[in-house]
C-alpha cells in the first residue's frame, strides 16, 4: 500500500518537476530542495506525500464547489434544494480524511525518528549562535573558530547599495564550517545570547540554537559541495546577516583541511608571546573589529545609541587601558555587549583594544600587547 | 432563564442617544460600542497595513532601499501585534456587540457599563503600543511572538510600555469575553434553545470561553517578561536557572488558541452568508456546531507544533505532530457542509457571497499549508520561513479579514439602513482577491526555495517573487481605500434605502428588526418557535 503511494507519489512529482524546470530559471525555485542526505530526501518525500494529498482534496472540494457556482445558480433557473443534513454523508466525511491522516502519519513518524536519532557519530562539533555569528568547534580535533557574513556581503548590505551581481549575497562567510563526507556528523546546537537557530536547507533539518541548552542533530552528507543556509530564528538586528555554509569535503580533502586549521592555530599561538609595534597591531585591529565588532558599534565607531554606544565618545578612553581591556575581555553581562575573552585570541583582543583607542582620529598612542589581554582573562 | 431578557428594560426605553461627542465616552448602547469597536478595528488595519508597506517596500528588491534592519524589525513587530489585537479581535468584538442582542432577540448586552469600559482601555493600550516607536532605543522589535531572551535581556527600554499595552488588551478581552457569555446564556429569546442560536452566536461563545481560557496565560507570560527584566527574577534567563522554551510553551498555549480566536467567528459569519446566497439552509448545522467545539477543544492541545525545532524529545514530537493533523478533521467537516450547502442551491452572487466564496476557497488553501505545516519532519525544513508567512496570511488575511469584510457588507445595510454600492463593492472585492493572492501565493515557494521569515533583505534568487509580492501588496493596500470610501459612502446615504428583510432569502431575528434597527434593539423579546 505505501509502497503504491510512494510510486504515485513519484510520478506526480517527476510531472511537477517538469512543469517546474520549464517554467523557471534558477531564479523562480517553486519548491524544496531534495538535499543531499537520507534524511533531507525522506524530507522532501514527505513534503510531496502531504503537497499530493492537498492537491487531490482541493480538485475534489474546489471542483464540486465550482460545478455548482456554474450551475446552481439564480441566473441558470436553479431551484433550491431543501435538505440539510444526511448522516451517512457527515459520518462519511469525518472518517474517510481520519484515516487517510493515519496513512500520513506513518511516514511521517518514521522519518521524524530517523531524524532524530544521533546516536552513534563519527565526529562530533559543537555550534554555538552569536548576535551575529557562528562559532564551530571541532571538539575531537581542537579546532575553533567564527564564521561571519562575508566582507563584500556586508558592503553590499549597507543601506543605499546595490548588491546586484555580488556573489552569494548575504550567503556567504569568512570561514565556512567543513565536514567530510559519508560520516555521521554530530551537531551540538547552543547559542551565547539570544535563541537563533542553525538552517542548511540541503540537510533537510534546521535547529535552534538556545542559550542553556544543548540540542543535539545530524547529518551524513553523500555529495561533496558548497550548501548554503541562514540563521532561521529572529535573533535581533542582524538576523538576515548570519548564513550558514557549509563545505562537504572528501575523506582526504577534510584531513588536509584539518592539518591546515591546526598548523594556523600553532603560528597564531606564536604570536601572543611577541611584542607588537603600533602599526601592526592597528592593521590586525582594523580587521578584527570589522568582524567582530562593527555589526553594533560601527565601521565609524559611533554606534547606534542608545542600543550600542559610540566609542568614540565612550568615557572609557579617558580610563586606564585595563578597564578598557576588561570591558571587552568580559562584557557587559546581561546586554548584548559579550565576552570577547572567550572568543578572540590574546593577539586579536590587545589588537581590537589598541584599535579603538587609536582609530577615528583618538590617536592616543597607547599599546597594549597581548600579554596584557592575556593578564585580564 | 430566557425570561430575563423581557424585564431588563426596566429604564426608560424610548431616551436615544446623549448629543455631541460625550455619547461616544459614556455610551452603553451595543450599537454605538460597536461601532466604536469597529472604527477602532479599521484604524488599527490601515495601520498595520501601513507597516505592512513598508516592509513589502523594503523587500522589493534586495538590498537596503528605505530603512535599517533595527526599523525593519519594529515593523514587523508592530504589523503583527497591531493586526492581531487592534485589527482583528477588536473587530469581531464589535460584530459581536453589533450581532449577539439582535440575533438572540434581546435589548442590549448584558453587562453595559463593563461593555463601556472593556472598549475605552483598547485606544490608550494602542497608542501607548504605536508611541514606543518615537521612544528613544525605538519600538519592541522582537517579532509579535516576543520570544525570550530577545524580548527580556534583549529588549528595548519601550517593552515595558508594550507589556503594559499588552495587559491592557488582555483585560479589554476577557471583559469583553464574559459580556459575551453572559449574554448569550441569560438574554435569549423565549424558544430560543442553544441548538437554535445563529452559528455566529455559535462560534463567538465558543470564542468567549477560549479568550477566557487564554488572555490570562498571556498576561503570565508578559508578567514574567516584566519581572525578568525589571526585578531580578530568571523566568526565562538560563543564566539564573530559568529556561527561554519555557517561554514558548507558555507564549503558544495561549498562541495557539488564539488563531482560533481570530477565526472561529469567521466560520460564524460564512455559516451565516452562504445559506442566504444560496437560498437553501445551511448543511449539517449540529455537525458545524460539534466541529467548532471539537477545533475549540482540540486548539488547546496542539502548542508545541510552534515549536518542532526546540529539540523537543521525540515523543512529544509526535505527539503533539498527531494532535495537529486531527485537527484538518473537522476543519474539513466545515468546508465540506458549505459546499454542501452550496450544493444544489439557487445562487446568487452579491458582494457579501462573493467574499465569502473567496473565504472558503482560500481559507482552505490556508488549511493546506497548515497541514504540510503539521506533519513534523517536513516542518523541519518550512519553520520560521516564508512558507509560514504565506500560510498565516492565508488563514488571516483572506480567512479572517476576508470574512470581517464580508460580514461588513452583509450587515451594513442593516446597520445603516442603507444599501453599499454593488458595483464598488464587487471592484473591491476583485482587487482585493487577485491582489491578495498575488501577493502571498509566491511566498510559499520563497519559503520552500529556503528564504527565512523576518529578514529585511534577501539573496539574490528571491528577488523576482519578492518584487511580484510586493506589487500584489501595493494593489491589496491601495484596494482598502476603497472599501473605505464605500463604508463612508454607504452610511452618508449610499445607493438608496436598504429594507428590513435587506437580502431575500436572509434568515435571523436581525432581519425582523427595522434598517437601522431601535436603538434599543428588541424591547420586547421575539418568540422564537
Ligand atoms: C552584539 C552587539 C555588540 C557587539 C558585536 C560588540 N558590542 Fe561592544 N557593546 C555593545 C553594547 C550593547 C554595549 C553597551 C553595554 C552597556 O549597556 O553597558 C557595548 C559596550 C562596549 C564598550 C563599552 C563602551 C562604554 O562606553 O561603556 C566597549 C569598549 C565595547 N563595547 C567594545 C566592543 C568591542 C571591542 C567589540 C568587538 C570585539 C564589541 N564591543 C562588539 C554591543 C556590542
Ligand atoms: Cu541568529
Amino acid at each position: 500500500m505505501l509502497l503504491v503511494i510512494k510510486k504515485l507519489g513519484s510520478l506526480v512529482l517527476c510531472a511537477f518537476g517538469l512543469l517546474a524546470s520549464s517554467v523557471a530559471m534558477a531564479d523562480y525555485q517553486l519548491n524544496m530542495t531534495p538535499g543531499v542526505t537520507q534524511v533531507s530526501r525522506d524530507v522532501y518525500w514527505l513534503h510531496s506525500l502531504v503537497l499530493v494529498f492537498c492537491v487531490v482534496i482541493a480538485l475534489g472540494v474546489f471542483g464540486a464547489m465550482i460545478y455548482s457556482l456554474i450551475y446552481h445558480r439564480k441566473s441558470k433557473g436553479a431551484v433550491a434544494a431543501q435538505f440539510h443534513e444526511n448522516t451517512a454523508v457527515e459520518i462519511a466525511w469525518t472518517v474517510i480524511p481520519f484515516i487517510a491522516l493515519i496513512g500520513l502519519a506513518i511516514p511521517a513518524t518514521k522519518t521524524l525518528i530517523e531524524l532524530e536519532d544521533s546516536s552513534d557519530p563519527d565526529m562530533s562539533i559543537k555550534v554555538t549562535g552569536y548576535q551575529w555569528k557562528w562559532q564551530y568547534e571541532y571538539l575531537d580535533e581542537g579546532i575553533s573558530f567564527f564564521s561571519n557574513l562575508s566582507e563584500t556581503s556586508r558592503a553590499a548590505a549597507a543601506l543605499g547599495q546595490d548588491p546586484t551581481g555580488v556573489e552569494n549575497y548575504l550567503l556567504d562567510v569568512d570561514n565556512p564550517i567543513v565536514v567530510p563526507i559519508n560520516k555521521k556528523v554530530r551537531f551540538l546546537v547552543t547559542a551565547n545570547d539570544v535563541i537563533h537557530s542553525w538552517w542548511v536547507p540541503a540537510l533537510g533539518w534546521k535547529q535552534d540554537a538556545i542559550p542553556g541548552f544543548i540540542n543535539t542533530a545530524w547529518t551524513k552528507i553523500d555529495e561533496p559541495g558548497t550548501y548554503r543556509g541562514q540563521c532561521a530564528e529572529l535573533c535581533g538586528k542582524d538576523h538576515g546577516y548570519m548564513p550558514v555554509v557549509l563545505i562537504a569535503k572528501t575523506e582526504e580533502d577534510y584531513a588536509a583541511w584539518v592539518a591546515e586549521q591546526q598548523a594556523a592555530a600553532a603560528a597564531e599561538a606564536s604570536g601572543a608571546t611577541k611584542t607588537w609595534a603600533l602599526a601592526d597591531l592597528m592593521a590586525k585591529g582594523e580587521r578584527v573589529y570589522a568582524t567582530n565588532c562593527a555589526a553594533c558599534h560601527q565601521p565609524n565607531g559611533q554606534g547606534i545609541p542608545p542600543a550600542f554606544p559610540s566609542l568614540v565618545t565612550s568615557p572609557l578612553l579617558g580610563q586606564p587601558v585595563a578597564e578598557h581591556i576588561n570591558v571587552v575581555v568580559n562584557g557587559r553581562p546581561g546586554t548584548a555587549m559579550q565576552a570577547f575573552g572567550a572568543q578572540l585570541s590574546d593577539v586579536d583582543l590587545a589588537a581590537v583594544v589598541t584599535y579603538e583607542r587609536n582609530a577615528w582620529g583618538i590617536d592616543s598612542g597607547e599599546i597594549v600587547q597581548p600579554a596584557e589581554a592575556k593578564a585580564a582573562r | 432563564m430566557t425570561s430575563v431578557a423581557a424585564t431588563t428594560d426596566d429604564h426608560n426605553t424610548h431616551h436615544g442617544p446623549a448629543k455631541g461627542l460625550m455619547r461616544w465616552v459614556v455610551t452603553t448602547n451595543h450599537k454605538d460600542i460597536g461601532s466604536l469597536y469597529l472604527w477602532l478595528a479599521f484604524i488599527m488595519f490601515l495601520a498595520g497595513g501601513a507597516m505592512a508597506m513598508v516592509i513589502r517596500a523594503e523587500l522589493f528588491q534586495p538590498g537596503l532601499q528605505f530603512v535599517r534592519p533595527e526599523f525593519f524589525n519594529q515593523m514587523t513587530t508592530l504589523h503583527g501585534l497591531v493586526m492581531v489585537f487592534g485589527a482583528v479581535m477588536p473587530a469581531w468584538t464589535g460584530f459581536a456587540n453589533w450581532l449577539l442582542p439582535m440575533m438572540i432577540g434581546a435589548p442590549d448586552m448584558a453587562l453595559p457599563m463593563m461593555n463601556n469600559w472593556s472598549f475605552w482601555l483598547l485606544p490608550f493600550a494602542f497608542i501607548m503600543l504605536v508611541s514606543t516607536l518615537f521612544m528613544e532605543g525605538g519600538a519592541p522589535n522582537f517579532g509579535w511572538t516576543f520570544y525570550a531572551p530577545l524580548s527580556t535581556t534583549y529588549g528595548p527600554d519601550s517593552t515595558d510600555f508594550f507589556i503594559f499595552a499588552i495587559h491592557l488588551m488582555g483585560i479589554s478581552s476577557i471583559m469583553g469575553a464574559i459580556n459575551v457569555i453572559v449574554t448569550i446564556l441569560n438574554m435569549r429569546a423565549p424558544g430560543m434553545t442553544l441548538l437554535k442560536m445563529p452559528l455566529f452566536v455559535w462560534t463567538w461563545l465558543i470564542t468567549a470561553f477560549l479568550l477566557i481560557a487564554v488572555m490570562p496565560v498571556l498576561a503570565g507570560a508578559v508578567t514574567m517578561m516584566l519581572t525578568d527584566r525589571n526585578f531580578g527574577t530568571s523566568f526565562f534567563d538560563a543564566a539564573g536557572g530559568g529556561d527561554p522554551v519555557m517561554f514558548q510553551h507558555v507564549f503558544w498555549f495561549f498562541g495557539h488558541p488564539e488563531v482560533y480566536i481570530m477565526i472561529l467567528p469567521a466560520f460564524g459569519v460564512i455559516s451565516q452568508i452562504v445559506p442566504t446566497f444560496a437560498r437553501k439552509p445551511l448543511f449539517g448545522y449540529t455537525s458545524m456546531v460539534y466541529a467548532v467545539g471539537a477545533i475549540a477543544f482540540l486548539s488547546f492541545a496542539v502548542w508545541a507544533h510552534h515549536m518542532f525545532t526546540t529539540g523537543m524529545p521525540l515523543a512529544g514530537e509526535l505527539y503533539f505532530m498527531y494532535a495537529t493533523v486531527l485537527i484538518a478533521v473537522p476543519t474539513g467537516v466545515k468546508i465540506f457542509n458549505w459546499a454542501a450547502t452550496m450544493w444544489k442551491g439557487s445562487m446568487t452572487f452579491e458582494t457579501p457571497m462573493l467574499f465569502a466564496l473567496a473565504f472558503i476557497f482560500l481559507f482552505t488553501i490556508g488549511g493546506f499549508s497548515g497541514l504540510m505545516l503539521g506533519v513534523g519532519p517536513a516542518d523541519m525544513q518550512y519553520h520560521d520561513t516564508y512558507f509560514v508567512v504565506a500560510h498565516f496570511h492565508y488563514v488571516l488575511v483572506t480567512g479572517a479579514v476576508f470574512a470581517l469584510i464580508a460580514a461588513t457588507y452583509y450587515w451594513l445595510p442593516k446597520f445603516t439602513g442603507n444599501m453599499y454600492s454593488e458595483k464598488w463593492g464587487r471592484i473591491h472585492f476583485w482587487l482585493s482577491t487577485i491582489a491578495v493572492n498575488v501577493l502571498f501565493f509566491p511566498q510559499h515557494f520563497l519559503g520552500l526555495a529556503g528564504m527565512p521569515r523576518r529578514i529585511p533583505d534577501y539573496a539574490l534568487q528571491f528577488a523576482d517573487f519578492n518584487m511580484i509580492s510586493s506589487l500584489g501588496a501595493f494593489v491589496f493596500g491601495a484596494s482598502q481605500l476603497i472599501f473605505l470610501c464605500l463604508v463612508i459612502h454607504t452610511i452618508r446615504g449610499g445607493s438608496g434605502k436598504a429594507t428590513d428583510q435587506v437580502w431575500e432569502a436572509a434568515e435571523g431575528l436581525e432581519w425582523t428588526l427595522p434598517s437601522p434597527p431601535p436603538y434599543h434593539s428588541f424591547s420586547t423579546a421575539p418568540e422564537v418557535k
